[in-house]
This record gives C-alpha cells, structure tokens and sequence, in this order.
C-alpha cells in the first residue's frame, strides 16, 4: 500500500482506501480543541455558521491556559465568553482553572486523545499528541470552528521524513536534546508541511513524557505532525487513563520517504538552542559564559513531573543564584498535587524558586516572567523568537530541564553533568 | 482577483510572534490586531502601509503559533496579498481560510524589492513587477482551495454546503 503512519490514520479517518502525499482530503476529527486565546476568535466565527450545537459535545474541548488564571481585564473577557459558549453548549471537557492544566500536558493525562485518533487543536502544539500514536496537528480559529460545527477538516496529504533511532539516551540528556539537536539538523523549515515519523529500536528507550516534548517540537521543524509508533509503553499510558480503543497504525514497509536520518540516541549531548531561533543549536564544547537572569521551568513542551522532578534532583539542596529568577510551573493540576505530596516544591522553594499554578504565561511572553530589556533566561519551553518573553533586546535560550535547573544554579548557561 | 500594490518587503522566518505579539492576544478586535502589526520586527509598519499595498518575504513566513490573530492582522492593515518562498503551514491555511490572499514564488520574491509597485493575477497564476518590467508565473491553487478562496473563506464555504 506503501502508505506512511501518518497517511493510514489520515486515509482511515477520509473513508479511503489509500491516499498519496499532495492529496487533498476531507477527515473526521476525534477531537477538536482551543484555548482561551484562540477559541474567541472560532467561537465569533461558529456563531457565523448558524449551527445550534457542536458536532459532538464529548469530542469539543477547551483549556483555559495561556492567560488563566486571568492575567488582565482583556483575558477575564476572553475566558468568560468561552466559559459561556461551553456550558451554552453543554461542552464536557471545559477545563477552568483549578481543573485546567497546559493543554497539551492534560489531555494525554485525561486520556482524551488514544492511538489512532485525529485531532485538532487551534495551537500550535497540537502535534505533541503524535507521541501517543495519534495523528495531531495545529491549526486556526476558523478550523476549530469549522471543527466544531461539523466535525470535519480539511488536509493535505503529507509527505514524511523518517528519523531511525538508535542507542540509548546518556545520563542529564533527555526528548528536548533529542529534538533540538534534529531541529538544529534540519532547520526550522526542514520538516515544513511534512510529517517527522519517527522509528527504530531506540524508540522503546524512550519514555512517553520524552516522546511528548520530540512531538511538541515538530512544529518548531515546520512539521505538519511528528508521530511515534505504538509501542507497550503507548498502551500501559493509555490504559490507565482511557477505556477507548487502541488503534495502532504502522506504516507500510515499502513507504515512501522524502528523506531518512539515522539517529544514534547515545551520542545527543545536552543541546540548547540560542537566540532568535531554535535551529541555532550548541553543545557545551562551543558554549562559554553566558550569564542570565531568570530560568523558565515548565510549558507543553517541559511541565510533566518527570521533567519537574529532574529539575528537583539538581536544585536538592542548593541555592539558585543571587539574582536568577527560577520559575517553576508544573503542567497540570496533578502533577503540582504530586510536586507537592512528594516533596518536589519544598525543595524548590528551599532552592529559592517561585512555584506557580498551571500556565503557558511566560512562554508567550503573556505574564508570570516577563523579560525587561536586554535581560536573558534559559527555558524549556519551545520558542526563542524575537520579543517571545518580553521585550525585544530580551534572549530566550531553549534547553532541557536539566540544563535549566544547572543554569539557575551556576548564574549562567551551564552543563548539568558539570554541577 | 488582480491585486495592485505598493510592496513591503520582509526576510526569512517571519514568525507569528513578531507579526503580532502575544501581550496583544488578549483581544480578537480586527482593527486593534491591527495597529500592533508587524511592531516587534518593524515599528513603522503601521505608518508606511498603505491599502491594498502588497507584503513580500523569504522562507518560512508565518512560523510559529497558529494565531489566527496573525493573518487577521495584516489582513486589517489593508495589506491586499503576501508573496513569499514558503509559507509555514498553519499561517498557510490560516490565510486560506480567512480569505486573506497569498502566493508563493520565489522567483518573484528575488526580483521585488521594498516600494515597488506590483500587481498580481490570481486566476493565471501571474506576478508583474510594474517598477521593473518582470512578470513571474506561479502555480495556481488546486480547484478545492480556489472554491473556498472564490467563497470568501472556509465559513461560507460550509454555510453553502459546499465542503465536501
């Protein structure tokens, strides 16, 4: 059939037998999802529409996350016409705060998105849930309303580059090094309207949370979605979290590729990726002293408890340095809950870092840790883009959480393996 | 569709963040996107666009979020079309949707230059550059995005019943 992972859930989802890369295709969504920035702008255009309800109240989702809890009068309004519109709609999965998390953080975690599910998100970080198995993709307002109306989207066929992984990950490296050394390799556009499938034996020593920030990332590599196979690890995650059925698409074995890269997994060393794109990426060996003033810990791409917990093992104990603000956001209500039961935030805040409630806030420059003029931080968040997180002389270096955690430590950019 | 503009020319990688900042993603009002477009990567867009002017860029244009804020933006300061070499895929689909019209060309990108005067035919696929004599030849769009562009955007499309 020589298909692609990513072409069987799409052709599965078209009603086809077969699609081919080009191809325009309209596909059932199994789940249509915004936030409280753009589903504003797809709620004023489903009104449009003149449907009275959505597609599937169970399948519209909602997460209020990048500005909640509401960080301006602005954001209050934006929030409240989405909370109307959802108990208008009687929408199941409405997530306000104090149940809502980082959308791409919680819906893995809620079980919402199983193996061979289609879904939509209106952001662009919807391609995480490709971890799972699943096809995902962001897209606009209008999709998502679109979406919501009548459960259906339009696309076109992708084309896909396929990484074989090998090896095992060494101590302090982790998914971010992984993905930021391949966007360094290929390029911000590198992957640009195509699908990154992943592959190889190097897969099964990877854990979910690692395969989640790969996918997150595909985006910052242009990538219309990055997809891992279905492994025993998609299954026992998903099994604890979901009764629906787990569909494991594989992709043919004569698919066809645009491009092939072998990935040896044990020779990524710690990767971060400085200003103002995440393809400039550096390894320690060409990294001098960088000094900074502020650390991210958190957002979709590193806010699960595994990476909050890295982060603890490196600051147990230690101080961060006099004048770096460290900020730790833990992605969900249940992994804060779990930060605190086990511990992880009295070690943070013994560290000298502010711990705060779920939120994108400072990845998007929004609020929570906003860079003045000139000022540099190291995050683990996904974009270091011009102005991202504050003013526009500021610098975002993207890095792991272990890095991170070194960095707040040292007072400058630093080696986790070297604390 | 012709378009006739004056050009405001662009590089590479022109994110969503810099076409319009996040700290302005508290509002979806066309015309206020407006009058912070373009401000992180030129703060004097605002000033010299004009209506109907046309935006040229390099690669990648539109990377990062899938703000639709972003193509709303620049579609409210009058800009009539965005030319560039790629466009990364959610401003790509974005635009389609909005009916905000976009080409891409490189060949015309390398031979326009920021202030010249550019008209672009949609239906033949064809870019003249009036301040230098060129015209370039681009692909035209396969006919399920023509519909939904010739609809006025991806709500019309469906209210016609015609997504299919």
């Amino acid at each position: 059939m020589s298909m692609t992972m990513t072409q069987k859930i799409l052709a599965a989802h078209a009603g086809l037998d077969k699609v081919e890369a080009g191809q325009l295709i309209l596909v059932n969504l199994d789940r249509v999802l915004g936030n409280d920035i753009t589903s504003p702008v797809a709620i004023k255009e489903f009104n449009k529409i003149g449907v009275d309800g959505v597609y599937d109240k169970e399948k519209v989702t909602m997460v209020m996350d990048h500005f909640a809890p509401n960080k301006d009068i602005k954001a209050a309004v934006q929030c409240k016409m989405c909370r109307e519109f959802c108990n208008d709609k009687e929408i199941t999965h409405f997530y306000d705060v104090g149940r809502m998390g980082i959308e791409h953080a919680l819906l893995p975690e809620k079980g919402l998105v199983v193996s061979g599910d289609v879904v939509i998100g209106a952001d662009s970080h919807t391609c995480t849930y490709g971890a799972l198995g699943a096809f995902s993709t962001g897209v606009g307002s209008t999709d998502m309303a679109c979406g919501m109306a009548t459960g259906k989207a339009w696309f076109k066929v992708p084309s896909a580059i396929k990484f074989i992984l090998k090896g095992k990950l060494n101590k302090y490296v982790s998914g971010k090094d992984v993905i930021l050394h391949i966007i360094g390799k290929i390029g911000v556009d590198g992957a640009l309207y195509r699908s990154m499938e992943f592959c190889g034996e190097g897969v099964s020593s990877l854990t979910i949370y690692d395969r989640l920030t790969i996918c997150n990332m595909a985006i910052e590599a242009g990538a219309k979605n990055g997809i891992f196979p279905v492994d025993e690890q998609t299954v026992a995650y998903i099994k604890e979290r979901s009764d629906r059925e787990i569909v494991a698409y594989e992709a043919d074995e004569d698919a066809k590729y645009d491009e092939v890269y072998e990935i040896d997994l044990s020779e990524i060393k710690s990767t971060v990726a400085f200003p103002h794109l995440p393809e400039n990426t550096k390894t320690f060996d060409e990294i001098g002293d960088i000094a900074i003033d502020q650390v991210v810990i958190g957002s979709c791409t590193n806010g699960q408890y595994k990476d909050i917990e890295e982060a603890a093992m490196i600051l147990k104990g230690r101080k961060v340095a006099k004048n770096v603000r460290t900020i730790i956001i833990p992605a969900t209500q249940d992994i804060y809950l779990k930060a605190i039961e086990n511990g992880l935030v009295k070690i943070f805040i013994e560290a000298g870092c502010v711990v705060s409630t779920p939120t994108c806030g400072p990845c998007l420059g929004g609020y929570m840790g906003i860079l003045a003029a000139g000022e540099r931080a190291v995050a683990t968040t996904n974009r270091n883009f011009v102005g991202r997180m504050g003013d526009v002389t500021s610098e975002v270096y993207l890095a792991s959480p272990a890095v991170a955690a070194a960095s707040a430590i040292a007072g400058k950019i630093a080696d986790p393996a070297k604390i | 569709m012709v378009y006739t503009g004056k050009v405001i020319k662009y590089g590479d990688n022109v994110d969503t963040d810099v076409i319009i900042p996040a700290r302005y993603l508290n509002t979806s009002d066309h015309a206020e996107l407006a009058s912070h477009c373009m401000e992180d990567l030129d703060k004097d867009f605002t000033k010299r666009v004009s209506k109907g002017d046309i935006m040229v860029a390099g690669d990648n244009f539109g990377c990062g979020s899938s703000r639709e804020h972003a193509p709303i933006a620049i579609k409210a300061s009058g800009i009539s079309l965005v030319i560039a070499n790629t466009f990364a895929r959610i401003f790509y689909r974005n635009s389609i949707n909005i009916g905000l019209a976009i080409l891409e060309c490189p060949e015309a990108v390398a031979n326009i230059s920021d202030g010249d005067t550019v008209e672009a035919d949609l239906d033949n696929g064809i870019i003249y550059n009036r301040t230098t004599g060129k015209e370039f030849k681009t692909q035209p769009f396969p006919a399920f995005i023509q519909k939904i562009i010739e609809n006025g955007g991806l709500i019309e499309t469906i209210k016609k019943g015609e997504l299919k």
